[in-house]
């Protein structure tokens, strides 16, 4: 579990975060699959939404602006995004990579899979390249177990992963190619 | 190969478009439990059929609906666990990728003979994409006149939903999943009041697995009689078992329960054997919270009979010399793993999942983590050993929710089997570093492609 939100100042949002018209569309289509009274329920969709929209990370305003949104405490968003250890609530780079470490993918050799990122992207676990497009992590079992050793990043996942699979996915991330399918 | 009842048609093209689903048989058992039975009957049925959760507990579903609280005027809900997070489990996902409409024509059979009009599908978050394919399928079963208001003229009334969770083992827990599906922190919330009584906010809830709820389309159009009819003694019908680690086919798998742990391991239909062409030295069959059994476990019980795929056979002989079905997460381990660094592992994936609301749970996770990682790296003694065994006691039965005990059951085990490898890595603090390094130097990439 992510334990604070201690972000330092410089790294908020300089201005308030707002959906845009057609995610707030979805925002509200969310909020209205919940029986009257019960919208707290849509927080965690919303903050996946807001995530995806505002840089990939959870700002304090961001987290504000959801408990604006569901009419909520926000104590009651912080406490869900400190829970959840899919979301970031540090700034973080363009594309996170999350490599399973956890035991069926480490028979299959997951912790080469680690290091050979690593050296690759010149960071190391917890670490974001210096030109902020890669961060790299590690995440409890995924559900891929028979797939392994294998990383998601967004809402993909990348299986059967080899040392040529990992060259050709960073080359097409930090071509804008997120569409590979490997 | 046996008898497929949940994925007779997961490799036919476009199965997961409601047309094709359709033309293959599929909502059948919505029309049939709609249109013929009533809500009761459909209740007598799964419970007939002697169906058996298929998260992991184990527990008999119809038993599990009949103890659904009914009190006039209070709506009831019908959750799906689909928080799949248990290492070696990945059998959920598949279903719903592949037949998403399985589990949407299950689940409004189930809401109908439960009585809920508005049920939800609760994912775990990393299965993002699946939540859209689920609400792509359901969109279409709500154009087909299969959810919504009077469903097929019948009067009756389902709004199903999906909702995401943030990447949190515990909520697989149901009072967890609830507490999640509120909008809140997963602490699992203390029982009694069970769920059944009050649940998603305060009303009689029913949460049952992915497979549980495909399971009913196969027992309301058959009969539960029928489906009761396969499988071994307690052990009724087909289970979905997801095979990894070291095997030479990894792979998701529905058996008839009863076939042979040999058969399932080295048969040519299959996971085929060990990768690589090495040994096998141990497995966990049930997800990573049951005991680990060493090799000569793993096909025969202790009493010299041939280990059998069930409820029953896979824990026959207890804690001691057994394990369990579990979740059907069939993790093999071949010959070069180490047990100490597996066990580690496992212990790591526990304290980081912990939700930090028991004490014995949070402190003693951590702790364990600590000194198996100590031994794994030759850095711990041999007090070590039962320093392990002493926390374990002090974590299991002194929780809220069974995480603890699934943190404690696997170290328990691998210590009663493995000691030895444990010793070793004391006495040999320099070559347990060593051996373990180049352990994992020497896996490549991706054996068991």
């Amino acid at each position: 579990m992510s334990s604070h939100v201690h972000i330092p100042i410089s790294e908020r949002h300089s201005e308030k975060p707002v959906f845009s018209p057609e995610k707030m569309a979805e925002v509200q289509r969310v909020i209205n699959e919940y029986p009257e009274g019960k919208s707290k329920s849509a927080v965690i969709r919303i903050l996946h939404f807001a995530e995806d929209e505002f840089g990939g990370w959870l700002s304090i305003e961001t987290m504000d602006y959801v408990a604006e949104i569901l009419n909520i405490e926000p104590i009651e968003v912080y406490e869900v995004a400190t829970f959840y250890t899919m979301f970031n609530v540090e700034p973080i780079g363009k594309y996170v990579f999350e490599v399973c470490r956890t035991g069926p993918c480490m028979l299959v050799g997951s912790d080469n899979t680690i290091e050979y990122i690593e050296n690759k992207l010149d960071i190391k676990v917890g670490e974001t390249t210096k030109d902020k497009m890669f961060t790299l992590k590690t995440a409890e079992c995924l559900g891929a177990c028979g797939y392994g050793p294998m990383l998601q990043c967004g809402k993909k996942y990348h299986e059967h992963l080899t040392k040529e699979k990992v060259d050709t996915l960073i080359d097409a991330y930090r071509a804008g190619n997120t569409n590979i399918e490997i | 190969m046996g008898r497929r009842l949940l994925l007779e048609h997961d490799a036919v093209p476009g199965i997961e478009t409601f047309d094709v689903y359709r033309k293959h048989g599929g909502y059948r058992s919505v029309e049939k439990a709609l249109k013929t039975m009533s809500p009761q009957e459909v209740v007598e049925q799964v419970q007939l059929a002697g169906l058996r959760g298929r998260g992991g507990a184990g527990f008999p579903t119809g038993m599990k609906w009949s103890f659904l609280a009914k009190p006039e005027g209070v709506p009831r809900y019908l959750l799906c666990n689909a928080d799949e997070s248990e290492p070696g489990t990945f059998k959920d996902r598949y279903l719903m990728e592949k037949i998403p409409h399985l589990l949407i024509e299950g689940m409004i059979t189930s809401s109908y003979a439960l009585g809920c009009n508005l049920s939800f599908i609760y994912i775990r978050g990393e299965y993002m994409w699946i939540l859209e394919i689920l609400e792509k399928a359901i969109a279409e079963a709500y154009a087909k006149g299969f959810l919504g208001k009077n469903i097929l003229g019948s009067g009756f009334d389902l709004d199903l939903r999906v909702a995401p969770g943030g990447g949190a083992y515990i909520c697989g827990e149901e009072t967890a999943l609830i507490e999640s599906l509120e909008g809140k922190r997963g602490n699992p919330r203390i029982k009694p009041p069970f769920p059944a009584v009050k649940g998603l906010w305060g009303c009689p809830t029913v949460v049952n697995n992915v497979e549980s709820l495909a399971a009913v389309v196969p027992i309301v159009n058959d009969g539960g009689e029928e489906y009761a009819k396969i499988g071994v003694g307690k052990s009724t019908g087909t289970k979905l078992i997801s095979a990894c680690g070291n095997l030479a086919r990894p792979g998701v798998y529905e058996i008839e329960m009863g076939m042979t742990v040999e058969e399932f391991i080295y048969g040519d239909d299959w996971c085929r054997g060990i990768a690589n062409g090495k040994k096998l030295k141990a497995f966990v069959p049930g997800g990573s919270s049951v005991p680990i059994l060493p090799h000569y476990l793993v096909t025969k019980t202790a009493a010299g009979d041939d280990r059998i795929m069930s409820y029953e056979g896979l824990s026959e002989g207890g804690f001691a010399t057994g394990s369990m079905l579990g979740s059907g997460g069939f993790i093999v381990f071949d010959e070069d793993q180490c047990i100490v660094r597996n066990t580690w592992n496992f212990a790591r994936f526990y304290a980081h999942e912990s939700c930090g609301q028991c004490s014995p749970c949070r402190e003693g996770t951590a702790w364990m983590e600590k000194v198996l990682h100590r031994l794994e790296n030759g850095q711990g003694n041999m007090r070590d050993i039962d320093l392990l065994a002493e926390i374990n006691k002090k974590i299991e039965g002194n929780t809220i929710c069974p995480l603890g005990d699934a943190a404690a059951w696997p170290v328990a085990a691998a210590i009663r089997h493995f000691r030895d490898e444990f010793e070793w890595h004391v006495n040999q603090p320099i070559e347990s570093q060593k051996r373990n390094y180049g352990l994992s130097k020497e896996i490549s990439f991706a054996t068991n492609i």
